[in-house]
């Protein structure tokens, strides 16, 4: 047993984190919250070129296969950096394809999502598909069918502003059946699992960010960052945090090999991770006081970002229901 | 990155679990803060040491099998999974032992890990003094030069164990009016019968003697029992203190065993309707699992060589609230009988869960109190000023 990440694997973080901390990623979400997506597209293009978005592609469609652990350590830096866009929602449909084993529709868009030229929203947890104003293709599952589209109705605003809901509109038929149904199933997985490694960034950003507020920031005559209550709180914060990620990680082993307990796992994971960095958020707005209640401070960006992540593709009861689902003698 | 164990540590855990199978009492023993259950669990505590299932990590010349860090960690799980008792052998085993791994000399470890490991001899801690909880550098009892040794005289409390053990360990200063307060202190061991040691059995919140006062007076310690150099008892005590926090006081087999019973007990008592209890069944699932790889990826390092410092202290926040938040839920799910104390007829599971919730409560407050760990969290990983407490 070696549950640690490789040299390489913390190489690959670091490398992400260098260039999208060089990028500046605050004005291409503010750009991005506002209908401008070119910015935010060129992010994507950059991480593209580094290979983030062809670790849940086929090798045979220009990926280099599903390798979840590497989606993790990328995923954590996507959201240490709050990178704008269906982030997940592209891997999970990388991830649909790629299982759905239909040649054509594969073909037609996993080579896009390679090379970071086709951005792909996929809809099945609920109403509103993410950010398809600014996708190149949505993919819509309802039960067992699904429909590839590129058109939506209004934009609704959200609670964080540089996610933009819209309800798909008609489209075409892709593909139905029982290999839809599996192919979805697996595709959750791969959502909730990028989702809970974009938490853990996000939350640890939000807890550094934090950090070095508090240390600068004086009351009394003393930095507040040297009084208990404010402490205590930002250990709190780093445990769950840390205590989040090896779920994390053991979620990402078990989808590499297919693991029966795959699903549980991705759900206990999202939970954790989920329910951490949300706390992160309350607790960075907390200590930065009416600071972090603006939209000014770069960090609120992060702070609006933590609930909806939360929310996204399985509210934490409906994963906790899914932790405790399987039989007693089950995996 | 892998989860993989190899082919003999796989055999180890199905030798381990054979053992326990035939072994385990199949009624619960009485509890081991009570004369009788104490007495029950000495006896058990040998058999797990005639067969050297007592601490399977040592060296096999001192009664251990010679197990890595992993299968440690693999026996505790079949250990917890087959139901079996409290470790009554625990402070010697977890805390003291490690101490005179590291900084005994050889002669002390023959003459005191055999007997440890066969459970003749119970080991109680004398760490905390009316004065001094978590902030042991306030320590006062004295440990004054003498011929062939020294005089042990002040008042220890909070003792686990103390009321029925046979020998104990603490600080003592033995340099007055040092300059920093940490300084000249020293690393004894005594027996709790010598002359001059009177123990109080002090009530726990159930009544049960779960730890005693210890009061001394002249108590003659030869030089043969202290730990290190006197005077460096601060420093040889504190990798003991990071055992009791870190890996060693509660393997995650503990509470991936109970959060595996909690499971089958909502099973067996919830409403499908009552999702507020469901998540917390749930939350407690999560946690033991997180908490059970959070150990693999410390094993995991430690394997490797690095050493683990500060993070001993996230350990100890997570599982002791894990533990409480565990055992609450469960007496949430037993209703009335939630109500019952462990040694009524009628308490479910032989007041297994009643038992334990009166242990988690312990838990944020012993081996350095949550408040202060939280301290060492935000001081040493998150680089947070010093600021008065």
């Amino acid at each position: 047993m070696r549950f640690l990440l490789t040299a390489e694997q913390r190489e690959f973080g670091r490398t992400l984190d260098g260039m999208l901390g060089a990028c500046g990623t605050p004005s291409a979400i503010r750009a991005w919250a506002s209908g401008d997506a070119k910015p935010g597209r060129e992010v994507w293009a950059r991480l593209a070129a580094a290979g983030v978005f062809g670790l849940a592609v086929p090798q045979e469609h220009d990926g280099s296969g599903l390798l979840p652990v590497e989606l993790t350590v990328a995923f954590h830096e996507l959201g240490r950096h709050a990178v704008p866009g269906p982030l997940a929602e592209t891997v999970a449909a990388a991830a649909f394809l790629g299982r759905l084993g239909d040649g054509a529709a594969a073909a037609a868009l996993l080579p896009g999502i390679a090379s970071g030229t086709a951005v792909v929203s996929l809809c099945m947890d609920g109403p509103y598909a993410l950010d398809a104003d600014a996708a190149d293709a949505v993919l819509t599952v309802r039960d067992d069918t699904v429909h590839r589209t590129a058109r939506h109705g209004p934009v609704q605003p959200c609670a964080d502003p540089a996610r933009r809901l819209a309800r798909p509109l008609d489209g075409v038929l892709l593909a139905r059946g029982p290999a839809v149904t599996a192919a979805a199933a697996h595709a959750l997985d791969i959502a909730r699992l990028a989702t809970a490694a974009q938490c853990l960034g996000l939350g640890r950003a939000l807890l550094d960010g934090t950090v070095s507020y508090v240390k600068e920031r004086t009351q009394f005559g003393v930095p507040i960052g040297s009084f208990q209550a404010v402490k205590h709180r930002l250990a709190d914060t780093l445990i769950a945090l840390e205590f989040a990620r090896p779920l994390v990680h053991a979620a990402a082993l078990a989808l590499a090999t297919d693991a029966p307990a795959a699903a549980r796992e991705t759900a206990a994971a999202k939970v954790a991770a989920g329910e951490a960095a949300y706390a992160a958020a309350r607790t960075a707005l907390q200590l930065h006081g009416a600071l972090g209640y603006t939209d000014e401070l770069d960090l609120s960006l992060w702070i609006r970002k933590a609930r909806t992540l939360r929310d996204a593709w399985g509210t934490p009861a409906e994963c906790r229901a899914r932790v405790l689902a399987d039989p007693p003698d089950g995996n | 990155m892998d989860l993989d164990v190899t082919d003999a540590e796989e055999a180890f855990r199905g030798e381990a679990r054979a053992w326990l199978a035939a072994h385990v009492p199949a009624t619960p023993l009485p509890s081991l803060e009570t004369a009788e259950g104490f007495a029950a669990h000495r006896a058990w505590e040998r058999r797990l040491g005639a067969d050297r299932w007592s601490a399977v990590s040592w060296p096999t010349e001192y009664g251990g099998r010679g197990a890595s860090l992993l299968e440690w960690l693999i026996f505790e799980e079949e250990y917890y999974a087959a139901g079996a008792p409290g470790r009554v052998g625990q402070n010697g085993i977890s805390l003291l032992a490690p101490t005179l791994f590291a900084h005994g000399t050889e002669e002390q470890r023959a003459r005191i890990l055999r007997p440890m490991a066969r459970g003749e001899e119970i080991w109680a801690q004398a760490w905390s003094e009316p004065e001094a909880g978590s902030d042991l550098a306030s320590l006062r009892s004295t440990a004054v030069r003498t011929d062939g040794g020294w005089l042990l005289r002040g008042q220890k409390t909070w003792s686990s164990r103390a009321a029925f053990a046979d020998r104990a360990f603490g600080l003592f200063r033995s340099q007055p009016g040092t300059p920093r307060p940490h300084q000249g202190l020293t690393y004894l061991m005594f027996p709790l019968d010598a002359p001059g040691v009177t123990v109080r059995p002090i009530g726990r919140l159930d009544g049960k003697p779960a730890f005693a006062e210890l009061f001394l007076d002249e108590v003659f310690v030869p030089d043969a029992d202290v730990i290190g150099e006197p005077g460096a008892g601060w420093r040889v005590a504190m990798s003991t203190a990071g055992n009791e926090r870190g890996l060693t006081l509660r393997s995650p087999g503990r509470f991936t065993a109970a959060a595996d019973r909690l499971t089958a007990l909502w099973r067996a008592n919830a409403a499908p309707s009552d999702t507020a209890l469901r998540d917390r069944v749930a939350d407690a699932v999560i946690g033991a699992r997180a908490y059970q790889l959070f150990t693999y990826a410390n094993a995991s390092r430690l394997a490797s060589g690095e050493a683990l410092g500060a993070e001993s202290s996230l350990n100890k926040v997570f599982w002791s609230e894990l533990d409480i938040a565990l055992h609450e839920t469960a007496l949430d799910l037993l209703g009335p009988y939630g109500a019952l104390a462990d040694d009524a007829d009628d308490a479910p599971e032989h007041g297994s869960w009643a038992e334990g919730y009166t242990f988690s409560l312990a838990g944020p407050i012993y081996a350095g109190t949550n408040e202060i760990q939280r301290d060492i969290i935000a001081e040493r990983l998150l680089g947070l000023p010093k600021g008065r407490r």
